[in-house]
């Protein structure tokens, strides 16, 4: 087969365009569209059956499409799905590790099939147990593995040829707290050493720390993307919350911000609690607790609030369904 | 050339499940050998022959024959376990050949019938089986075993890489294959049965290979005429080949429509 070409050293890491996959009734991939700048963690984030793992697999070469185009590292893998192949890591959404073999044996193996020597794949397995902190349990069969240490493991096995992309699909669905902050962690070091990594993922703290950009996705198209920040601009900024013990103290409040020039005060009936926006920051929170002071009102709680990238999700996801 | 590379690394790593875990080929064995027992000791003092003869010396060459075919469960375990945990797919992310899985798994399962053949011919001369022919016949009659279990094996990987995925499919294969090795002469002549059994248990691909490992070996045949009398070598290369000719298109196609 001819050497296909490789493209400018700026490309992204990922470029697609139109892609479609249906599966039945299904339509997994709509139009799909997504660039993915090289040396960045992206993060996708969607409800279960979004399609997510569908766009993994077809930007790993797994699945073929019914439409669109997709690059990884510069190749597009309908054409040239074996040089794909060379350049990308997959880490899939169940650990696929032979559950018999030892941690060391699992990366001997399959570094023996990415086509190292008996003795490179040795040294390459035993670089890889270092840098995943599982030297001790190299030997253990994986079956006697926890679920933070298998996931390594699995990381690891994506990481054996140093790829250009590595995908990981849920890489901590499952985990606890420790052995989330250690895939959390080894993530970091594999895109600090200049792989692109996109990350799927059901939690949004995990995107918000980890991803350099985000796409959400729904019902296979990427319905928002950008930074975590620019995305939770969109749903609005800053916010100030006042809650009052009563519902009449909490209209006192929400006259008393009226009152002195404020704009958009919400107030919510049912939980008591008044809403301002805070372009500001904290120095709008001292102009409200001055604003309280002067009218003579103590409240329960006063706090400036940061949108989360759980509302940002919450919101996108329901406002497309009506 | 890589794709035999390939193979042989994806070979070794069932060889090195044996290392892991040895009881588990062990347990295999043991259940071919309790079949031979069982067989041997129970029914065979109840079993007669036509064309006479010893029935451990008809049995053997029988039950060798019978565990080559129940080799396609094997296989299409193995290959259905490696897709449902994923594996199958890692290694369709990975720059190897398209046929790298399938001869690995071959080549693994041909080893390990291998050695159960070495295993039961030792179990049968213990019970007072023997080979009365020249030991290159004999060395024939494992190589018609070893033909007969390569073409299932093929069998085996189309199903674990179609069906494999469904549960109860994968049951019915287990149990299916039942009625099909013993549907044959594995165990009982065919003249001795009705008719219609009888004609269906001689057309039998198995009936076919452990006739002809039975001349081999020199043991009786429990056949006295019809074509299977004729034919038993023709035969037990024949329906292998045509098995293997099927099945092997078959496994890459269905392996190429894992990318769906
Ligand atoms: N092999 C398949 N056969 C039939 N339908 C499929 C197949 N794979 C995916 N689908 C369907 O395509 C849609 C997208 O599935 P996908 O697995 O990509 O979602 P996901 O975002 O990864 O979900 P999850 O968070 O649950 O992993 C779903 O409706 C799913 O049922
Ligand atoms: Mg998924």
């Amino acid at each position: 087969m001819r050497e296909p070409v490789e493209k400018d050293r700026g490309r992204p890491a990922v470029r697609a365009t139109g892609l479609v996959k249906n599966y039945d009734t299904v339509r997994a991939l709509d139009e799909l569209k997504i660039e993915i700048p090289a040396g960045t963690i992206h993060g996708l984030l969607g409800p279960n059956g979004a399609g997510k793992s569908t766009l993994v697999s077809a930007l790993s070469t797994l699945i073929s499409l019914e439409a669109g185009t997709a690059e990884v590292a510069g190749l597009d893998v309908s054409t040239h799905p074996g040089h794909v192949r060379r350049k990308i890591g997959l880490v899939g959404q169940s650990a696929a590790l032979d559950e018999i073999l030892g941690g060391r044996q699992n990366l001997v193996m399959f570094a023996r099939l990415f086509g190292l020597s008996r003795r490179d794949a040795a040294s390459r397995a035993d670089e890889l147990l270092a840098g995943f902190s599982l030297v001790e349990a190299g030997q253990r069969p994986v079956s006697t593995y926890s679920g933070g240490m298998r996931r390594r493991l699995d990381i690891a096995v994506g990481m054996i040829l140093d790829p250009e992309v590595l995908f990981l699909d849920e890489p901590t669905t499952g985990l606890d707290p420790r052995g989330r902050i250690d895939v959390w962690n080894s993530v970091t070091a594999i895109a600090e050493r200049g792989t692109t990594v996109l990350l799927t993922t059901q939690y949004l703290e995990e995107a918000d720390a980890l991803a350099d950009r985000i796409s959400i996705m729904k019902s296979g198209r990427i319905i928002a993307e950008g930074t975590p920040t620019e995305l939770k601009r969109q749903r609005g900024g800053d916010r100030i919350e006042v809650s009052a013990a009563t519902t009449a103290e909490a209209r006192a409040i929400q006259t008393a911000l009226v009152s002195t020039g404020g704009p958009e005060i919400d107030l919510n009936e049912g939980t008591g609690v008044v809403t301002c926006p805070a372009a500001g920051g904290a120095g709008d929170l001292s102009a409200v607790v001055r604003r309280l002071d002067a009218a003579g009102i103590v409240a329960d709680d006063i706090a400036l609030r940061r949108p989360t990238l759980d509302e940002v999700f919450l919101a996108l996801t329901e406002t497309e369904d009506a | 050339m890589s794709i035999i590379r390939e193979g042989l690394i994806l070979s070794r790593r069932d060889l090195a499940h044996w290392g892991r875990q040895p009881w588990t080929p062990i347990f295999n064995l043991l259940f071919t050998i309790m079949l031979l027992l069982v067989f041997a000791f129970i029914f065979g003092g109840s079993i007669e022959l036509p064309g006479g003869g010893d029935y451990i010396h008809f049995l053997l060459p029988g039950m060798m024959t019978l565990a080559m075919m129940f080799g396609v469960e094997t296989t299409m375990t193995t290959m259905a376990n490696d897709a449902k945990k994923g594996i199958t797919d890692r290694f369709r992310s990975m720059p190897i050949s398209d046929a790298s899985v399938s001869l690995g798994r071959a080549g693994a399962d041909m080893i390990s019938s291998t050695v159960e053949i070495i295993i039961l011919l030792i179990g049968g001369l213990l019970l007072g089986w023997r080979a009365t022919n020249s030991p290159l016949a004999g060395l024939l009659a494992v190589a018609l075993l070893l033909w007969l279990r390569f073409a299932v094996l093929w069998i085996g990987i189309c199903l674990g890489l179609t069906i494999g995925k469904h549960e109860g499919a994968t049951v019915l294969v287990q149990v299916l294959v039942w009625p099909i090795g013993f549907l044959s002469n594995v165990f009982a002549a065919p003249e001795f049965m009705p008719n219609w059994l009888g004609a269906v248990a001689s057309w039998n691909p198995i009936s076919a290979t452990a006739t002809a490992v039975r001349e081999l070996f020199g043991n009786p045949t429990g056949v006295t005429d019809g074509w299977l009398n004729d034919y038993s070598l023709l035969a037990a290369v024949a329906w292998p080949l045509a098995i293997t000719a099927v099945f092997v298109p078959l496994s890459a196609r269905a392996y190429r429509r894992l990318r769906r």
